[in-house]
């Protein structure tokens, strides 16, 4: 079992802005990925995979010793792919590939890929199978935590809430949730389609230790991902990370719409150019 | 000396809990449904057993996270709930996952056909065949007395895959008395000779074996096979059967029509090139609100001894009539 990777704070800035320039770029090579919800999460992945919270193996993803993470917004999270790519589950080529013939990168990760536990995409599915491991590692005596990442569109579905009261019944200390709280859905804001205003206050009726931190501060990220990881006090525990749909992308960030938009090729490789020309810039 | 016949389930989970006394991987999920067996499991296995209230979204998803800690997984509860309420969990956690992280999850549906008799079509079950035929990587078992049941318990246990058990919820009566099925075949043959052969599963199992009876009676043979495991049947020796006959009856109470028995039997017809005459038997499709025995609610659908009798007298009358 490796050890995990743990970046300091400016590391862990430069990483999402590396993971935030990839994701453009696979974006720009395959515009059937989404791109708005991959752009929310950034910081989250870059914080439970760098940030020293999450322990995983690359060389043996289904290591007994690992932690599992269940990427339950299956569209939203195009940017593990370079996370997994850089740290070692496939090669970083495979990033030139995604969505073509003969690729295991797809629209939406399937469980194929390297890194990934479970069946994602189709919503509502992740927490209660997480549920599930996390009440089989409690019956083991295995001592590895699980980690889930929702969007909040996706907490419409009612089989979350399900899970969320199994959880707390249960006692499930080992689980931790991170809901990438970006509040746009499909097509519209989820306050406007099915409010689930004040989440925390919804999580803490449930039983469940909530806390709410900017989803984009990445330190911040970190430091309550880790203390909510050392923390086991007979709770499940949810973070609600405020987040951006589409962050840095102008015509998507916070745009009702952003799921189904495709910005211009051209937009995209300004973006990239201008970034290029600023780290260059910061370097010199 | 005769055996007391038993709900099919109380067979079943009597296995189940004789055997988590020394398998210390088994667990098992309720979705807020018992039995007087399971009072026992409860009680004595409290640390692997699991109630996930009457959710069965959520039965589904905790049992696929279980079986992939490498638990053997027992999911229970009443057949049209455990089979079309979670069906999108049973296809995204189970079926579909099961392709790259292969599982051992038990899917036990407690009230197959018309079995809750008074319950009325909530809890009636006639679509299940046909929607877990649908999903890859399932087998799915029908038993027909609770001898049969309790007998596929080994091969739930040790064969890591998922299965689709549907029990009926009566008492019905004991057809293995002397032996139990040979549950590789997936089919027992319990009456056999002359030109017809009727191909049952579960309760129908019982109803072709009084056709069968009425008639000897009228010094007329006809076989009966129960078939059982409607996934992974010994393609070879049923063909080999097959062969031997100008015509196949299928019996269910489900559907008629829409996927089920029918349908698996004509897909095999076709497949294997068998040269026979097919009359399918089973529930007229539509809901009915009608109260009465199981008996009478078979009549009224298609699918009663009387009703039966009179589609196969008619159907061999027509084979006859084709042969000369």
């Amino acid at each position: 079992m490796k050890k995990n990777i743990f970046y300091q704070a400016d590391n862990l800035r430069k990483k999402a802005l590396w993971v935030w320039q990839e994701t453009l770029a696979i974006h720009l090579r395959a515009p059937e990925t989404r791109l708005a919800s991959s752009l929310s999460p950034i910081e989250i992945f870059v914080a439970l995979y760098y940030g020293g919270v999450i322990k995983f193996n690359p060389s043996e993803p289904l290591d007994e010793k690992r932690d599992r993470c269940i990427i339950s917004k299956g569209h939203g999270s195009i940017c593990m792919y370079p996370i997994l790519a850089d740290l070692g589950f496939f090669p970083l080529q495979e990033l030139q590939r995604v969505c073509q013939k003969g690729s295991f990168l797809g629209g939406i990760p399937d469980p194929i890929i390297p890194g990934y536990e479970t069946v994602n995409g189709s919503l509502g599915h992740g927490l209660g199978v997480a549920s599930g491991i996390s009440l089989a590692l409690k019956n083991k005596g295995s001592n590895q935590s699980v980690f889930v990442v929702t969007g909040d569109g996706e907490l419409h579905e009612g089989a979350n809430w399900e899970a969320i009261m199994f959880a707390s019944h249960h006692n499930l200390d080992n689980l931790n949730l991170i809901v990438d709280n970006n509040r746009i859905s499909m097509l519209d804001h989820t306050d406007n389609i099915v409010s689930h205003s004040d989440l925390s206050k919804r999580f803490s009726s449930f039983g469940w230790d909530c806390k709410e931190i900017d989803g984009h501060d990445v330190i911040a990220v970190q430091s309550s991902l880790l203390k909510q990881k050392n923390t086991r006090k007979g709770k499940p525990k949810v973070i609600i990370a405020s987040t951006l749909k589409g962050r840095g992308v102008p015509g998507l960030q916070d745009v009702p719409l952003s799921h189904i938009i495709n910005p211009k090729p051209e937009l995209i490789e300004s973006l990239l150019e201008k970034l290029a020309v600023k780290l260059l810039e910061k370097e010199g | 000396m005769s055996i007391k016949a038993l709900p099919m389930r109380d067979a079943f989970l009597e296995r189940i809990y004789q055997d988590m006394n020394c398998n210390s991987s088994i667990y098992f999920v309720s979705a807020d449904f018992g039995s007087p067996v399971l009072d026992k499991i409860r009680e004595n296995f409290s640390d692997r057993f699991v109630n996930v209230g009457i959710a069965e979204q959520n039965l589904i998803n905790i049992s696929a996270g279980l079986a992939l800690e490498g638990f053997t997984v027992f999911a229970y509860s009443i057949a049209p709930f455990i089979t079309m309420r979670c069906y999108e969990q049973i296809r995204v956690s189970l079926s579909l996952l099961s392709e790259v992280r292969p599982m051992n999850v038990n899917l036990i549906g407690v009230g197959a056909g018309y079995s809750y008799v008074v319950s009325g079509p909530t809890h009636q079950c006639y679509e299940d065949i046909t929607i877990m035929r649908a999903l890859p990587n399932f087998q799915i078992l029908s038993p027909s007395d609770h001898i049969a049941a309790a007998e596929l318990f080994d091969n739930c246990v040790n064969l890591n895959g998922l299965k689709y058990l549907r029990f009926d919820a009566q008492v019905l009566p004991i057809v293995y008395e002397s032996a139990a099925p040979v549950i590789s075949n997936g089919f027992h043959v319990h009456k056999q000779g002359g030109e017809v052969c009727l191909i049952a599963t579960g309760f129908m199992l019982h109803t072709a074996l009084k056709v069968a009876s009425e008639f000897e009676r009228d010094g007329q043979l006809v076989s009966v096979i129960d078939i059982f495991d409607l996934t992974n049947f010994s393609d070879t020796k049923l063909k080999a059967l097959l062969d031997s006959y100008s015509g196949v009856v299928s019996l269910e109470e489900g559907f008629r029509g829409r996927g089920g028995l029918d349908s698996m039997l004509f897909e095999f017809i076709s497949r294997r090139n068998i040269s026979i005459k097919i009359l399918n038997i089973g529930v007229e499709p539509s809901y009915s609100f009608e109260l009465g025995s199981r008996e009478e609610l078979h009549e009224k659908v298609g699918i009663g001894l009387q009703s039966v009798l009179e589609q196969v007298y008619d159907f061999m009358d027509k084979l006859y009539l084709n042969n000369n």
